[in-house]
C-alpha cells in the first residue's frame, strides 16, 4: 500500500485580513486560521489515491499548537493520522529552515510507519507566499520534484511510477517519473469534499501526534529556527493605492466609439504612459 | 455509521451548552451539534448575560482570567423618550459589585467558551455541522440527520436547542412559522469608542458598565423598544419592532436605527463613534401561552426554540441555561433508570414549570394581548409624549400655579390615552398583563 504525506499549514483566512494603517503589519490577532487552501488540494489528491488504490495518508505541520485544529480538519476528510511538529527552537523559521524541519520529520514518519512514496504540498502559502517550502524537501530528500500539478493523471503502486500534468505559464507539461516524489497542488487539481459526519466525529476524537525538539535524534541544531533562517526581512510596506479616473465613451456606433478613444489616447500621451508602446 | 450516542444536543447557544455540560459531567456520552464554524460565529443578541444561572453551572466563572466579560453592569437605566426630552428612571448600586448580578458580553465570544468547558467535561463538539431534520421510529425521537454524508446521528435523547426558528420544533409540530403579529425584528449596532470615553460619559469605572432601555416615538407610532448597552470599548446600540408594525408602516428597521442616533439624548452619547458591526435578528414576542409541550418520547426542547423568553426583563439568555440544565438533569435521569419514554422526560416540564422560569412568564402572559388590544401608536408615542410634555410643565417656573400644571398635566396624559376611562381600563389592564 502507498504511503502518502501532505504538508500542510495554517494561515491565516486572507478574506478576514486587514493591515494595520500604522505599522504596515498584518492584524493576525483576531483573524480566523484556515488550512492553506492548496494544501488542502494536496490532501484531497491523496484521499483520491487512497479511495481509488489504497494509500495511507499522514498529515504533517509544523507550527504553533493552536494548529492543532488544521490538522483535525484533515483527519475529519479521512487522513489516517496527524502530525504536530512543535517546540520554542523551531519558531522564527524561514522556508531553509522549515524545509530541513519537515524533511526530519518526514524520515521520522517512514521509520515509524514505512517508506514514502508521495508527498504533498501546495504550490504556496497564502501568507508566506514564497513557495519554496516544498522544493527545499524534495531537495534534502531526494525526491522527484513535480511542481505546479493540476492533474494527476496515474498512478501505478507496482511500476511505481506517477504521471502528472504540470500547468506551466506557457502550457501544460505531461511527466511521468518514478516514485517516491513530491508534488506541489495547484487548486485545479481536484475539487476538496467536504468531511463526512463519521469523519467529523473521529476527528473531534481524535488527538493529533506532537513531536518536539526532544522527539528528533540527530537535528542539527544550526539549522532550525530563527538561528537556521538566514532570510532577513529588509523591509515591509503596503503599495501606495493610486486612484486613476475612469471612463466611459459613449457613441452611437463602435467606429465613432473606437475613433474617440483613439483620439484621447494619442492626446493624452496615454498609449506611452501605459507602457503599450 | 451506527454508533449510539446518551444524547445529541442540537445547538451550542446558551441553551444547548447548558444541556450538554450538565450531561457530559455525569459521564453521559453527549454531541454537541452546531451548524455555525464554532459556537457563537454568527450568534447575536442584545448583550446582558446573567451571573445567577451560569454560577449554578460554572462557579465563580467570573474570577477566570480569560472570562469573556465586557462589562459588569452597576447602573440600569430606563428612558421614555419625548422628541427632544425624556423621563428617566434608574437604580445604580455598589451592592452590584459583589456579588454581580449581570454583565454585557459578545455572543461570538462567550459562546465559545461556554461551549468549551462542555467539550472540557466530555461532550464531543461537531461544528460546522447542521441538523436537517429528526429520525423517528414511530413516535420515539431516535436521533438527527444532518447535512453531511452518512449523516445520521443516532441518540437515546436528542435535545432541541436550535433557538428561534427552531426547525426542529418545526420537524417535531411543536413550534410553527412565526406571524408577523408574534416576532420583533431588533437591528444592533455596534459602535467603537475610546474605553476613557465610555467611562466618562456614563460616570463608571474601568469595569463597570451601565444599561439604557427606552421607548418613546423614536419607534416612529409602532410597538417597540431600543437599548443601549456600555462593553469594554464598544456601545450596543439596537432597536426592536414588532413585523407587522413595519410592514403596515413601510420603515425599514435601519432607518429607525438611524433616527435613534439622532436623539439628542443618545447622540451625545455615541459622538465620535465608529460603527463596528451590524446585524438583525427576529425576537419571538413568546410568551407563556406560546411555550409548546417541552419533552416527548426521546426529545427535550430548551430555550428559544421553547419560546422561554421574557422580553419584558430582557431575560433570555439566563432562560435557555436554566432550561438546559433542567432537560439536561431530566435525560440522566433517564439514562440511570433507562427509560427514555415521555414518562421519565416529563421531569424536565415539572421541573421548569414549578420554577421561577414558568412564574415569571406567566406573571407577564396577558401582555402580548394588551399589544394586541391598544392601539401601539397610543401606547408607544402618545403616552410617552404626554408625559414628558406634563412632566416639562411641572418642572417649568412660568409663574402658573401649580395645582392648574398638575391637572393639565393629567389632562393630557388622559387624552393621549384617549379619556379618563380608558386610561384608567389602560392602567387596570397593564397592571393585570404583568400581574395576571
Ligand atoms: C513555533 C512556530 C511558530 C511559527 N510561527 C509562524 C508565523 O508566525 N508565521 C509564519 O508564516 N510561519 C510560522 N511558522 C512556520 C514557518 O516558519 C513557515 O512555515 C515557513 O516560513 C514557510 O514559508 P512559506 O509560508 O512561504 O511557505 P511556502 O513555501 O509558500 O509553502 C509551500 C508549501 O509548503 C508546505 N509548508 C510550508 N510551511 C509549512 C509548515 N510550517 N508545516 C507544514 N508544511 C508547510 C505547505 O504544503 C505549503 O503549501 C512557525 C513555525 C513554528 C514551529
Ligand atoms: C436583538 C436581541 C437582543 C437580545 N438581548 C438579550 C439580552 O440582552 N440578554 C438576554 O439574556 N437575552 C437577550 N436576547 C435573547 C437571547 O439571545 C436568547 O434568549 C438566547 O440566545 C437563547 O439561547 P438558545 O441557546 O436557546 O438559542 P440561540 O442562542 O439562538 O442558539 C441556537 C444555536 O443553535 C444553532 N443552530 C440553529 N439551528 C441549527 C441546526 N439546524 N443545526 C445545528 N445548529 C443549529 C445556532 O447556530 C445557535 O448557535 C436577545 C435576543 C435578541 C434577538
Amino acid at each position: 500500500m502507498l504511503h502518502i504525506v501532505v504538508c500542510i499549514k495554517q494561515v491565516p483566512d486572507s478574506r478576514e485580513i486587514r493591515i494595520d494603517p500604522v505599522t504596515n503589519t498584518l492584524i493576525r490577532q483576531g483573524v480566523p486560521s484556515i488550512v492553506n487552501f492548496y494544501d488542502l488540494h494536496g490532501l484531497e489528491e491523496a484521499l483520491r489515491i487512497k479511495d481509488n488504490i489504497g494509500a495511507r495518508v499522514t498529515v504533517v505541520t509544523m507550527g504553533p499548537p493552536p494548529a492543532i485544529k488544521a490538522l483535525k480538519e484533515c483527519i475529519a476528510l479521512g487522513a489516517d493520522e496527524a502530525i504536530l511538529v512543535t517546540d520554542r527552537k523551531f519558531a522564527g523559521a524561514d522556508t531553509l529552515a522549515t524545509s530541513y524541519v519537515l524533511a526530519k520529520t518526514i524520515e521520522k514518519v517512514e521509520e515509524k510507519w514505512g517508506k514514502v512514496d508521495l508527498v504533498f504540498c501546495g504550490k504556496q502559502t497564502l501568507d508566506g507566499d514564497t513557495g519554496q517550502v516544498g522544493p527545499g524537501i524534495a531537495c534534502r530528500l531526494d525526491l522527484e520534484q513535480l511542481t505546479y500539478v493540476g492533474k494527476v493523471a496515474k498512478v501505478d503502486s507496482e511500476a511505481r511510477k506517477i504521471t502528472v500534468h504540470r500547468y506551466l505559464e506557457d502550457g501544460t507539461e505531461v511527466v511521468e517519473t518514478s516514485m517516491p516524489a513530491l508534488i506541489t497542488a495547484l487548486k485545479e487539481l481536484n475539487e476538496v469534499r467536504r468531511a463526512s459526519l463519521p469523519g467529523m466525529i473521529r476527528a473531534a476524537r481524535y488527538e493529533p501526534i506532537t513531536w518536539t525538539i526532544a522527539d528528533f535524534e540527530n537535528v542539527d541544531m544550526s539549522k532550525i529556527g530563527l538561528k537556521g533562517s538566514p532570510t532577513v526581512v529588509g523591509k515591509t510596506w503596503v503599495p501606495e493605492v493610486r486612484k486613476i479616473e475612469g471612463e466611459i465613451i459613449k457613441g452611437d456606433t463602435p467606429e465613432q466609439i473606437a475613433e474617440q478613444l483613439t483620439q484621447k489616447l494619442a492626446e493624452n500621451n496615454l498609449a506611452e504612459k501605459l507602457g503599450w508602446v | 455509521m451506527s454508533e449510539k450516542f446518551d444524547a445529541v444536543v442540537v445547538g451550542a447557544g446558551p441553551g444547548g451548552t447548558a444541556a450538554a455540560l450538565t450531561m457530559a459531567r455525569a459521564g453521559l456520552n453527549v454531541v454537541l451539534l452546531e451548524r455555525g464554524e464554532f459556537p457563537g460565529a454568527k450568534n447575536v443578541f442584545g448583550g446582558v448575560l446573567y451571573r445567577k444561572q451560569l454560577e449554578e453551572l460554572v462557579p465563580e466563572f467570573w474570577k477566570e482570567r480569560k472570562f469573556p466579560m465586557e462589562r459588569n453592569i452597576v447602573e440600569q437605566r430606563y428612558w421614555m423618550l419625548g422628541k427632544e426630552s425624556m423621563v428617566t428612571f434608574s437604580h445604580r448600586n455598589e451592592a452590584y459589585k459583589d456579588p454581580i448580578n449581570c454583565f454585557t458580553a459578545f455572543r461570538v465570544k462567550f459562546d465559545q467558551w461556554f461551549a468549551d468547558k462542555a467539550v472540557e467535561a466530555g461532550a464531543l463538539p461537531i461544528y460546522e455541522t447542521a441538523a436537517i431534520d429528526l429520525l423517528r421510529e414511530g413516535n420515539r425521537v431516535v436521533g438527527v440527520k444532518t447535512d453531511r454524508e452518512d449523516g445520521d446521528l443516532y441518540a437515546d435523547v436528542v435535545v432541541i436547542a436550535d433557538g428561534v426558528n427552531s426547525l426542529l420544533g418545526k420537524s417535531l409540530g411543536v413550534h410553527k412559522e412565526w406571524r408577523p403579529d408574534e416576532v420583533a425584528l431588533a437591528v444592533k449596532e455596534v459602535i467603537a469608542l475610546p474605553k476613557e470615553k465610555i467611562q466618562d460619559r456614563f460616570n463608571v469605572d474601568q469595569d463597570e458598565g451601565v444599561t439604557i432601555e427606552y421607548m418613546g416615538e423614536v419607534t416612529q407610532g409602532m410597538a417597540g423598544m431600543g437599548f443601549l448597552y456600555t462593553n469594554k470599548d464598544t456601545i450596543s446600540l439596537g432597536v426592536g419592532v414588532m413585523v407587522n408594525d413595519l410592514k403596515k408602516k413601510k420603515i425599514k428597521p435601519y432607518a429607525i436605527l438611524d433616527a435613534v442616533k439622532q436623539h439628542p439624548m443618545i447622540r451625545k452619547l455615541i459622538e465620535g463613534g465608529e460603527r463596528a458591526e451590524y446585524s438583525a435578528h427576529l425576537i419571538p414576542e413568546g410568551g407563556y401561552y406560546s411555550i409548546p409541550p417541552l419533552s416527548g418520547d426521546g426529545w427535550c426542547i430548551v430555550g428559544d426554540a421553547a419560546q422561554l423568553i421574557n422580553f419584558v426583563h430582557r431575560e433570555g439568555t439566563n432562560l435557555a441555561m436554566a432550561s438546559g440544565r433542567m432537560a439536561g438533569e431530566a435525560i440522566i435521569e433517564a439514562k440511570n433508570s433507562g427509560d427514555f419514554s415521555a414518562q421519565t422526560l416529563k421531569l424536565y416540564d415539572e421541573t421548569l414549570r414549578n420554577s421561577y422560569i414558568l412564574k415569571d412568564l406567566k406573571k407577564y402572559k396577558g401582555l402580548h394581548k394588551l399589544l394586541e388590544e391598544e392601539d401601539p401608536e397610543m401606547l408607544f408615542t402618545q403616552l410617552p409624549k404626554a408625559v414628558n410634555e406634563a412632566a416639562y410643565n411641572m418642572f417649568n417656573v412660568d409663574g402658573v400655579p401649580k395645582a392648574e400644571k398638575q391637572k393639565m398635566a393629567v389632562r393630557k396624559i388622559q387624552e393621549a390615552a384617549g379619556g379618563s376611562l380608558n386610561l384608567m381600563k389602560l392602567g387596570y389592564k397593564g397592571w393585570r398583563s404583568i400581574n395576571g
